[in-house]
């Protein structure tokens, strides 16, 4: 499992494991947008992120966004090393 | 696959780079205006790191990455230069060539002397990196160091570093790219290795609803702002494998368009093209003025805006350089240029295969013109004729395109000459002449040994300690020159050196004492001095470790020989010697001379062919009596070649004569019959053959009957080695 998630009433805790890369984009979006389903709000676990790239944050931002147009709330509440290196190098920590 | 080529291609990148390292080097030694050359060594072993990081050569990249902080901080003025640093540098560089090949050939673990090394070497770079350390962990930011307050840099050399000297990159990286195994994310984090991401905005809005948001699809475009002392072509090449997919903008900071103007203004060329003159300031890139140019085209002609104009809107340039380029463009239309200095790679292997077709091909139509004569076809022969006139042109052309220069080789030997004079304690210097002289590719590998071993000879042998030569009235410093000219159909290259000189006594106690030479008749000096090319022969009291063991000249002799080339050395004792190595034009294909002797095909070398005619009868006899002949005053050897390669010399008279030249010497060939200049393409013989006297190859003739080559400097020795016995 990628993603596993932590249904706790209405907020859904998503800890991503492994990598989470354009090798495992297609499934890492479905299985992300999956979680958004049946809550009002997501909080991201990254913590267990190995490898992270320029896929793995455009899902994250396609996470946040379709959760802002469903008035869901989003948060990222743990980073790996790789994710905390990649945001800051896209100067993204503000918008995530 | 992919991988292969971009190593092939850091391979030769690098072995460039590396050169210009070691040059750079040794001209800092001495040198007082060393800024410039302190940018080449950083440029070089910047580019290098750059591209071993790349292509995941992760050892070159560090190592080089060592190397390099050290260069920055010289070039910050941290650091001064000194001999010993200078030496440390040429230890590493020799390091870097090594890991270079050995990453590039094979994956495996270093050897552990490769490792030691290694070591050793980042241990003698560490207290130069010390204080680098303390001011910036591992890459010392450029504006911390141009806060340092040693930089008396002069305002007109490079824009100071402030706030607006920022480069401004738009990059739209392709939908593809991540599925091409591109990461923008790698690509940015390269970029920040040429200086300081001051800026970067991440921009999303192109990215869709989640139902048509396709995972592997690269949405993201950025805006960087961008610190850095690199140029743009240098940034650009960041990008170098998104270029394709990718829209890549960079926009130079404000600062550096008053430096395009001021390069503009000073460029030298005779290209006047207004595209080529902003390249050249390094304004735009030639990616850019390409596109530029491409939108240019596909306006209709009526309206075709100015390339200028395309640059302007785009915003690829700002309006001053362009106005800057435009009058220096004025300047220059007068003069129309005539070479555009282009140049093209080509593999080795292509160009030799290439030669070996025209090889055939002038065997060929060798054939074809030796057939049109036999039949007597008046218009077959014509156009045979010019066919031929044809095929000597590619011949010549291809020949041509095998030609390297020489200075290249000539260079290498700095390093060898500044290497071994410290080693010995010598004050030397190496002078380098004729670098433009091309000669044969192939012949310029092969001739690297001898000459090594020579420029060594000279170092050890040659040039004495200083305080020998000021007791002597020479000044200290010791001067060997390299050079090398053309001298009718045949190269020389010339090693000279202002040292001791042979002694001519010296040589002949020494060649008696090895019974090499028979006691009662000393010859003269300039035979004595040839000795020193015999196998097991030095002057040398001492062994060095750099030479005088007595091998190494008879190799040299050797491997010239088989060059089909000769040594000679000219020498005054106590003031110079001389060595000159003659080496043929071509290896391959020569213009020859062809004779019959006993219904067998010869071929003499034709530039060595002084004269043909016709002896009567009573001359000849006399000349075949005496063995030699008096031709324009003065006496040559006369030698029947029928009688030499054909035992009983047959019943007929020869009665052409052959005149031939080789290395100030004259010999008479008398020969059956005189058929004239052809093309041969020489082969060799094979390992059958090779002690065959008198003969130093065969060819092919076009109806192919096989003609051997004559060995002339082979005869003439022959000859004069018979001589001197009877």
């Amino acid at each position: 499992m990628m993603v596993n998630i932590d249904r706790n009433r209405s907020t859904h805790r998503l800890k991503v494991e492994g990598e989470m890369t354009i090798v495992n984009a297609i499934e890492m979006k479905n299985a992300l947008l999956d979680g958004l389903k049946d809550c009002s709000e997501v909080e991201v676990d990254l913590s267990n992120v190995s490898d992270f790239d320029t896929a793995g944050l455009q899902l994250l931002l396609l996470l946040k966004l379709t959760a802002q147009k469903l008035k869901k709330g989003f948060r990222i509440v743990a980073q790996s090393e790789s994710t905390m290196r990649a945001i800051k190098l896209f100067q993204m920590e503000e918008e995530l | 696959m992919e991988m292969e080529s971009a190593r092939k291609t850091f391979l030769t990148e690098a072995a460039e780079l590396l050169e210009e390292m070691e040059g750079a080097l040794l001209s800092l030694e001495g040198s007082v205006d060393n800024k410039e050359l302190i940018n080449v060594l950083f440029r070089s072993a910047h580019t290098i790191k750059g591209s071993a990081g790349l292509i995941g050569l992760d050892r070159v990249m560090h190592f080089t990455h060592k190397v390099e902080n050290v260069l920055e901080r010289l070039r910050q003025n941290e650091l001064y230069v000194s001999d010993e640093l200078i030496g440390i540098m040429l230890k590493c560089k020799d390091h870097i060539a090594a890991l270079v090949q050995l990453s590039c050939n094979a994956d495996e673990e270093l050897p552990v002397d490769m490792l030691t090394e290694g070591e050793l070497l980042h241990d003698r770079l560490a207290p130069y990196l010390e204080t680098a350390i303390n001011i910036a962990p591992a890459n010392p930011a450029p504006e911390e160091c141009s806060k340092a307050p040693c930089y008396p840099e002069p305002v007109q050399d490079t824009p100071p570093s402030t706030g607006a000297s920022n480069w401004h990159l738009s990059l739209r990286f392709g939908k593809d790219v991540l599925r091409d195994g591109m990461d923008p994310l790698s690509f940015i984090n390269y970029l920040s290795r040429y200086g300081d991401i001051t800026c970067l905005t991440t921009l999303y809005n192109n990215l869709p609803d989640a139902e048509e948001m396709d995972p592997e699809s690269c949405y993201l475009s950025f805006e960087v702002s961008f610190h850095s002392d690199f140029s743009k072509q240098e940034i650009e090449d960041v990008f170098e494998f998104v270029r394709e997919s990718s829209v890549i903008r960079i926009i130079p900071p404000h600062s550096a368009v008053q430096t395009y103007v001021s390069l503009i203004d000073e460029l030298k060329e005779d290209k006047w093209k207004l595209g080529d003159i902003l390249v050249k300031s390094g304004a735009i890139t030639q990616r850019e003025l390409d596109e530029a140019l491409k939108k240019q085209q596909i306006q209709p002609s009526d309206e075709k805006p100015y390339l200028g104009d395309i640059l302007i809107k785009e915003g690829i340039v700002k309006r001053e350089v362009v106005e800057a380029a435009l009058d220096k463009q004025g300047k220059l239309r007068g003069k129309t240029s005539a070479e555009e200095g282009k140049t093209i790679r080509v593999d080795a292997v292509k160009l030799d295969s290439l030669i070996n077709l025209v090889g055939e091909l002038v065997i060929a139509s060798g054939g074809i013109r030796q057939h049109a004569q036999t039949v007597k076809d008046g218009t077959l022969s014509k156009s045979s004729m010019l066919m031929s006139r044809l095929v000597n042109d590619i011949r010549d052309i291809a020949m041509k395109m095998r030609m390297v220069p020489i200075a290249a080789t000539f260079n290498r030997f700095q390093r060898l000459v500044h290497d071994t004079s410290k080693d010995l304690g010598k004050n030397i210097e190496l002078a380098i002449k004729g670098g433009e002289t091309e000669l044969d590719r192939t012949m310029i590998e092969k001739i690297t040994d001898p000459l090594t071993h020579i420029v060594r000879n000279s170092v050890d042998h040659g040039i004495e300690s200083p305080d020998v030569r000021e007791a002597a009235g020479k000044p200290p410093k010791g001067t060997i020159t390299l050079d090398a000219y053309h001298d009718s159909g045949s190269i020389i290259i010339a090693v000279t050196d202002d040292g001791r000189g042979l002694n001519a006594e010296k040589i002949w106690q020494k060649a008696l004492r090895r019974g090499m030479v028979d006691p009662d008749k000393r010859p003269h000096d300039r035979e004595l001095y040839n000795l020193i090319f015999e196998p097991g022969f030095s002057t040398n009291e001492e062994v060095t470790n750099l030479s005088g063991r007595g091998v190494g000249m008879d190799v040299v002799r050797r491997n010239i020989e088989m060059m089909r080339g000769f040594v000679q050395i000219n020498t005054v004792e106590g003031k110079s010697t001389q060595i000159l190595i003659h080496l043929p034009l071509t290896l391959s294909i020569i213009d020859g001379f062809m004779v019959g002797i006993s219904g067998a095909f010869y071929i003499i070398p034709l530039d060595m062919v002084v004269k043909c005619f016709i002896l009567n009868e009573e001359t000849q006899r006399l000349a075949g009596d005496r063995g030699y002949f008096d031709f324009r005053g003065k006496i040559i050897p006369y030698i029947n070649l029928s009688s030499v390669f054909n035992g009983n010399g047959g019943g007929r008279h020869s009665d052409n004569m052959v005149v031939v030249q080789y290395a100030g010497q004259s010999v008479a060939f008398a020969v059956d019959r005189l058929y004239g200049d052809v093309q041969v393409v020489i082969k060799s013989l094979g390992k059958m053959y090779k002690d065959l006297q008198g003969i130093s190859g065969a060819t092919i003739l076009g109806d192919g009957t096989v003609a051997m080559i004559l060995d002339v400097p082979g005869i003439i020795k022959t000859v004069q080695t018979s001589g001197k016995k009877e």
